[in-house]
């Protein structure tokens, strides 16, 4: 069989078409947290693999911001070398599990890559390919066998457990030196973990990956909120550290400023999300944190945020869920897959309409008075600006609201930081290919520095940032 | 683990007392702050304000009212057990300095997380007057400790079995009356603290007021705990606990403390079903 695959001629090869992904069944997964995506077959991945066309100069790997050697690990796979294939994803990245499944592919690797520049042709799956081998990884009990060196005797803080973080602790332990990770939570993972909801992306992957990094040596104080259980000072100064990194991410969730915001019922997706995934809600009350399953719930905002909390929401229980937008789907800034995926779940859509009040009675939300908006010029974003129809306004019943407008950067470590400069969004001022902070031993990267970014990117300033504290630490001037 | 060292049992055992072994945040934490315990892997996150630190000993002491599952979990913990986890020290410190005469005062489970600021307030100078009260003379709480740190102590019970027969507010009015106060420091039940606010805006008296919304994180980033104060939503884990009683929407706070109710006694009624 694996032969045969690696023995296709080029022409048969072209001949294939791109693999769907199997997926649990709409109606089927809208009721439970299952994972949506059941992965490839061998023989399908290799089929998918085939695709390839192996590229001289492969324009995918420039669209993949940590730079995986993608023609070498989907080779490897149609060779039926699996484990080849696996150490081709670890040599650039430590999350391939993740990145597989959350990676918008469509806007980096796949984007660029020239099967899919063709007409009428699809590029070549290559998330889907990296969801397989590190699957295959796991479920094989396979390892990164690698040689940690002599222990160099400096220590590491990191900030956060979030991609930026995990990248940084498992480059620099992988360097000999000794890291430990300062989580605020009483969980490791961050958005990974309390964000993005276990049917995208199971938690027991998350905590695989984490098992991995402590395997390394890097140790993790969880419960340590970095700015109040102890300061970036006192790292530096009185806990003999001699490098720390900030990972923090942009927790900060923004609200909408109308009336009624204050009604129970309104939350924020960091919170709705938080309580479901991180404390475990869905099974209340076995586990202690309660939810809101609400009948009728709108989701304010239509980006990736959103999808997760309303396809949350129904799987909590809620009869009708619709997302409420003051744009159209085309300018919405979700993935487009999680836009599928949440439509072919039952989630509706209220395009071109935008929140104006809260409404509800003895302090309980019942509606949002909305109005309906029609597509003007183009304002600076290049999209159509959302301009309100006169007199449309009108309620739309709910008992449950969710704000997914996007978040900030949590003031919270960066206001007793002494010496660390913020730009006017109030993250932090970092050098770009570097990491380097304007307080000397500290670097950030993530969401902390990028505004609200992706894993991929969060986890590529993790490891140019790793690459350079190495360095300082291996005695480069600051 | 957060090993708990001490146990004592307060107000006919309605009220729980434990000192627990958290060095790093003994070490960093001041009056007015508070941490977020949770019981086992399973448990919920619980806010808690910190009724003393003992920096040298390496703990913290916290005192709550059994209101609820958690609660109830926490005061089924024994000397030895523990905390699986334990965050903090959250929120912002009590603004503490020599502001001249200050009332504080106190109701139920409040009065713990008032002791250490009202110590603070001595310590800096302050003229302290106390009001601590109760329903009846067994809930009182730490009648002493506030005793010691205050120049006068004043008690009242709404039966009238300890001190004035009456609420608090009866007793401050006349304090108002009687003298130039500079500061009323008030925490307890949210209504308690809505009703001194009210009295105190009328003699143009600041107050201070610390608020108990639901949280998750403490740290700012679910917004769960938002209060409007002064027609703003501010988050309370970080903006407060703290506030200004003239400007905090009380009803608003104690709706929104209702949010969980119907499965909070769910909760409740499978621990306690399990039990029999
Ligand atoms: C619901 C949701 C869905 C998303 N979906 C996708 C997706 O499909 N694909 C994608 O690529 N991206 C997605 N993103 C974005 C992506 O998750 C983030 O860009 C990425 O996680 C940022 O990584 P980070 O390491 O910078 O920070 P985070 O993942 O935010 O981690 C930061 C960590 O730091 C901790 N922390 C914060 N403050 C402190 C402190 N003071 N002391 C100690 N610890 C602290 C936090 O608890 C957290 O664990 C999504 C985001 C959300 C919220
Ligand atoms: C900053 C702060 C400091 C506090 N300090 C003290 C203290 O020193 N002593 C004390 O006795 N109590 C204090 N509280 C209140 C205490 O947190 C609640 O009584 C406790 O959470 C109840 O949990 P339960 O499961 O036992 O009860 P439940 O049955 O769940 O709820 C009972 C009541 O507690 C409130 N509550 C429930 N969950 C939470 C939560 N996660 N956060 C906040 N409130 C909640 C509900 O509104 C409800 O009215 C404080 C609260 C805050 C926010
Ligand atoms: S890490 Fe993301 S961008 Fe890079 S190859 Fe994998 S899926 Fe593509
Ligand atoms: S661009 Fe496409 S075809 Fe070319 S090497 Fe990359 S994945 Fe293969
Ligand atoms: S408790 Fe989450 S923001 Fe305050």
């Amino acid at each position: 069989m694996n032969s045969s695959v690696a023995d296709m001629t080029k022409k048969e090869r072209r001949a294939i078409p791109r693999q769907d992904m199997n997926e649990r069944d709409a109606k089927e997964r809208a009721k439970c947290f299952d994972e949506v995506t059941l992965g490839y077959s061998l023989q399908e991945a290799q089929f998918e693999a085939a695709r390839c066309i192996q590229c001289k100069d492969p324009a995918c790997i420039k669209g993949c911001p940590v730079g995986i050697d993608i023609p070498g690990f989907l080779d490897c796979i149609v060779q039926g070398d699996l484990h080849g294939s696996i150490n081709k994803l670890w040599e650039r990245t430590a999350l391939p599990a993740v990145c597989g499944r959350v990676c918008p592919q469509e806007m980096q690797c796949e984007a660029e890559c020239v099967v899919g520049l063709k007409e009428g042709r699809e590029p070549v799956a290559i998330g889907n390919l990296e969801m397989f081998i590190a699957d295959w990884a796991r479920e094989n009990g396979v390892k990164n066998e690698v040689v940690i060196p002599p222990a160099t005797g400096k220590k590491v803080a990191v900030v956060g457990s979030g991609p930026a973080g995990i990248t940084v602790a498992g480059d620099l332990a992988l360097k000999g030196h000794d890291v430990t990770v300062f989580e605020a939570f009483h969980r490791a993972g961050g958005v990974l973990l309390y964000g993005i909801p276990e049917f995208r992306l199971a938690k027991d992957i998350v905590d695989y990956e984490i098992e991995g990094l402590k395997e390394l040596g890097v140790k993790i104080e969880y419960d340590s909120v970095v700015g109040r259980t102890v300061d970036v000072d006192e790292l530096l100064e009185e806990m003999g550290y001699d490098a720390v990194f900030i990972g923090v991410g942009a927790g900060l969730p923004n609200f909408l400023g109308i009336p009624g915001e204050e009604l129970n019922g309104v939350f924020s997706a960091n919170e709705y999300l938080t309580r479901s995934n991180l404390m475990k809600a869905f099974d209340f009350p076995k586990f202690d944190t309660p939810i809101i399953p609400g009948t009728n719930v709108a989701i304010l905002g239509a980006g990736n945020v959103a999808m997760d909390a309303a396809r949350t929401a129904l799987r909590l229980g809620a009869k009708s869920v619709k997302i409420v937008y003051r744009r159209t789907k085309e300018e919405s800034p979700s993935r487009q897959i999680e836009l599928h995926h949440a439509g072919e779940e039952g989630v509706e859509f209220e395009f071109l309409t935008s929140p104006l009040e809260f409404v509800g009675t003895d302090g309980k939300l019942s509606g949002i008075r909305c109005e309906r908006m029609e597509l003007g010029e183009p304002d600076e974003s290049g999209r159509r600006r959302p301009i309100p129809v006169k007199d449309s306004s009108f309620v739309l019943d709910c008992d449950l609201a969710i704000i997914a407008i996007g978040t900030q950067a949590n003031p919270l470590l960066t206001n007793v930081t002494k010496g660390l400069e913020l730009n006017q969004w109030g993250n932090i001022k970092a050098d770009e290919k570097s990491g380097k902070t304007t307080k000397e031993k500290v670097w950030a990267g993530g969401d902390i520095t990028l505004g609200q970014a992706t894993v991929i990117l969060a986890m590529g300033t993790g490891r140019d940032a790793a690459n350079s504290i190495d360095a300082y630490l291996n005695g480069e001037s600051w | 683990m957060y090993r708990i060292i001490k146990r004592e049992e307060m107000a006919e055992g309605t009220i729980v007392l434990n000192e627990i072994e958290a060095p790093q945040i003994a070490k960093k934490a001041k009056p007015g702050q508070f941490v977020i315990l949770i019981a086992n892997e399973n448990g919920e996150r619980i806010p808690l304000t910190m009724a003393d630190v003992d920096k040298e000993k390496g703990t913290i002491t916290i005192i709550y009212m059994i209101v609820g599952k958690s609660t109830e979990l926490f005061a089924s913990l024994k000397v030895g057990e523990g905390y699986a986890h334990i965050v903090g020290p959250l929120g912002s410190p009590t603004h503490i300095e020599n502001f001249g005469t200050v009332v504080c005062v106190g109701g139920g489970t409040g009065t713990a997380v008032l002791h250490p600021i009202a110590r603070g307030m001595k310590e800096a100078g302050n003229e302290v007057i106390s009001i601590v009260g109760s329903r009846t003379k067994d809930y009182l709480i730490l009648e002493d400790k506030m005793s010691k740190i205050s120049n006068e102590l004043h008690i009242c019970t709404d039966d009238g079995t300890k001190g004035r027969h009456g609420f608090v507010t009866d007793e401050l009015r006349e304090i108002l009356e009687s003298k130039k106060v500079d500061l009323v420091v008030a925490i307890g039940p949210v209504p308690m603290m809505k009703f001194v606010s009210l009295l105190t805006k009328e003699y143009s008296v600041p107050t201070m007021v610390s608020l108990n919304p639901i949280m998750v994180d403490g740290t700012g980033m679910c917004g769960g705990c938002r209060v409007t104060v002064g027609g703003e939503i501010k988050f309370a884990c970080v903006d407060g606990p703290e506030f200004d009683g003239h400007q905090v929407d009380f009803d608003n706070l104690m709706q929104r403390l209702t949010a969980y109710k119907h499965e909070e006694e769910h909760s409740k009624e499978c621990m306690l079903n399990k039990k029999v």
